[in-house]
């Protein structure tokens, strides 16, 4: 979030793919990690059904004679506060804010590339409308105009989804825009002026195809950090609603039973922890890999 | 440079009227009738009608939207429709304990963060780099509410080392009652001469800081890992290095004074979101600033005070931003022809 965007190097380094792609896992184990795990993440969530030891907790199941009980060789996280089975809502909760987090980043990018290449492409008062317009919504930091957004909107995924892409997209449109304006300023581009292309092409197949890779890390990046503003809103009762096995009510529904029964909380923030660190990990390794320029490897 | 000053005053104006006009038209799509929940469960129709003008809401919006802008410039923000109290006199009296500790986690974040990045780029690629490398994302991977809980558990319920809530014990307000100066209740303490309760105090700020710290910190020691490496191969550096500088002093001395700029800058702008992230701790903690506020304020769907701490941190952010900006250019003349 603090980084410049920076332009795109013009010389990338040309390494046969396949070769790039083994030299730069070697150099950075941590994104071979990350990428392990978030591929964990997904077969979880795909096959929940078939992984979970009880699927029916992970709804509106009841046991009130299995309350709270401690993590056994039956229930391997214990149970909750209405006895159901603790790790099968994790790994329910697998298809939630993953799930979440994916939709809020393609509705930021719906709205912020097209207003960013138009921003960078165009110039002048379109430039000036649309940065200043960006500018604000950049000066709320983005959990709390979410939180605020959140708060107005009636309470359930659909609006924390809605809330958060609201806050995320300005991000997008700045990065772009940089990028895109320097594209813009390339001979390349005169060119095709001069040759009578028309603009929508030289926009679709010049423009943004040559400003995209700084974008496809951040997106990749920014995973994480959606995915713990879901949960963080979620916890403040902002989002998902009981029975929903979402990682974030689950803890804040674990709260009130917190000091004497530690695993209601614990599993599902541990999968909070496990799934943005992951991406995370992916995220930065792909930037070392994509991006050279803005990489923090050496 | 004053040119370049009044044209960053002047674009943070405009971001601030933009901040304004947005809260309002957030304000405005509330579904609900924020009379009707003014006027409480059981009003009449009058009494309703009667809120409704009271309140303002009977104006054509665009009357609505100036007086709003009127009242934030002269101080008034709306009373709070759960506690019928002026907005900007609860945010007054929160805001104190909130500063102290985003401050204080970012104390903790810089002393920890910088030797952590500097013993990164120093040896990079190595075992060491990785390990501080994971530990840093593993930092802004934190979801800071559940590690409030955790290390409230272990510290608290578990080994009884640390405070459970609070700011300070309850019980001191009889022994050594704090004299109320500048509303920082640290300062008020300090310069008062209460040690006990300045003791209290800071054993309390302990677990609340660290996991407001956690995220910052992560990023601090990439900011400086970052830096550090990019300036480190910088001819100067270079320069000091053939002059026979021990590497020690290469790296923490000339290579890290040229990266504390971008650092500072990263730290101002961390610092707003630190104070948002108080919002998820702050309630845990039983910690009286503007989190707990906002929390109770959006259980009670109170969105005159919703509003008001989303503006307070937005100004905070903008001002942050704009002290950055002033500061940079006033250390690298480059930015200024920008």
């Amino acid at each position: 979030m603090i980084e410049a965007p920076a332009p795109f190097p013009a010389e990338a380094p040309t390494l046969p793919r396949g070769r790039a792609l083994r030299r730069g896992l070697r150099a950075n184990p941590l994104l071979l990690a990350g990428g392990v795990v978030v591929l964990l993440i997904v077969v979880i969530a795909v096959f929940a059904p078939l992984l979970a030891p009880f699927p029916g907790d992970a709804g509106t199941g009841t046991h009130p004679f299995f309350v709270l009980r401690p993590p056994s060789a039956q229930h391997w996280f214990g149970t909750d506060q209405v006895g159901r089975d603790v790790l099968s809502r994790v790994l329910y909760g697998a298809r939630i804010s993953p799930v979440v987090a994916v939709l809020v980043l393609a509705i930021a990018c719906v709205i912020g590339i097209p207003l960013g290449v138009a921003a960078g492409y165009f110039g002048g008062w379109v430039d000036e409308v649309i940065m200043r317009v960006t500018d604000v919504f950049l000066a709320f930091p983005s959990l709390l105009l979410a939180l605020a957004l959140a708060a107005v909107l009636p309470t359930s995924l659909t609006s924390l989804t809605i809330a958060i892409a609201v806050t995320w997209w300005p991000w997008y449109t700045r990065l772009i825009r940089g990028q895109a304006a320097s594209v813009a300023g390339r001979p390349y581009i005169d060119s095709c002026r001069a040759l009578g292309i028309p603009r929508r092409r030289i926009i679709l197949r010049h423009i943004l195809p040559n400003s995209i890779t700084p974008l496809i890390v951040q997106v990749s990046l920014d995973v994480g950090g959606v995915i713990l503003t879901a949960s963080a809103l979620s916890f403040l009762g902002l989002g998902a609603q009981d029975p929903t096995p979402d990682w974030g009510l689950m803890v804040s529904e674990g709260q009130t039973y917190f000091t004497t029964d530690w695993w209601v909380v614990t599993f599902p923030g541990i999968a909070i922890l496990v799934t943005a660190f992951a991406f995370n990990l992916l995220g930065d390794g792909l930037r070392d890999l994509l991006d050279p320029r803005r990489s923090l490897l050496p | 440079m004053t040119g370049y000053i009044a044209r960053r005053v002047a674009l943070a104006a405009l971001v601030v009227a933009g901040v304004i006009v947005a809260t309002f038209v957030i304000a405005r799509v509330v579904p609900g009738d924020p009379a009707a929940t003014w006027a409480g469960p059981h009003a009449s129709a009058a009494q309703v009608a009667a809120a409704r003008r009271f309140l303002g809401l009977d104006r054509p919006p665009l009357t609505q939207l100036l007086s709003y802008f009127g009242g934030i410039c002269t101080g008034n923000w709306g009373l709070s429709i759960h506690t019928h109290r002026p907005v900007l006199s609860d945010i007054g009296t929160a805001a104190p304990a909130s500063l102290e500790l985003v401050t204080a986690a970012m104390v903790i974040a810089l002393v920890v963060a910088v030797p952590l990045g500097l013993i990164s780029a120093r040896w990079p690629g190595g075992l060491v780099d990785q390990a501080i490398r994971a530990g840093s994302i593993l930092g802004v991977s934190m979801p800071i509410f559940w590690l409030a809980l955790i290390l409230q558990l272990v510290f608290t319920q578990r080994l009884h080392l640390l405070p459970a809530a609070g700011e300070y014990s309850p019980g001191l307000l009889f022994s050594h009652p704090l004299a109320q100066h500048t509303g920082f209740s640290l300062i008020d303490a300090a310069i008062t001469g209460n040690w006990p309760m300045l003791g209290s105090i800071l054993v309390h700020l302990v677990l609340p800081a660290v996991v407001v710290a956690a995220y910052p910190a992560g990023l601090i020691a990439r900011m400086v890992r970052a830096q550090v490496l990019d300036t480190v191969t910088e001819t100067h550096v270079q320069m000091v290095r053939a002059l026979g500088f021990s590497e020690r002093a290469v790296y923490a001395r000339f290579a890290m004074k040229l990266a504390w700029n971008p650092v500072a800058a990263a730290v101002a702008l961390v610092f707003g979101y630190s104070l948002v992230n108080t919002f998820l701790v702050e309630a845990i903690f039983d910690w009286p600033g503007l989190g707990s506020y906002a929390a109770a304020s959006v259980a009670t769907l109170d969105t005159p005070a919703i509003l008001g701490v989303t503006l307070f941190i937005a100004l905070v952010y903008v001002a942050a931003n704009l002290v950055v900006d002033i500061i940079q250019a006033a250390l690298d003349p480059r930015i200024r022809l920008r």
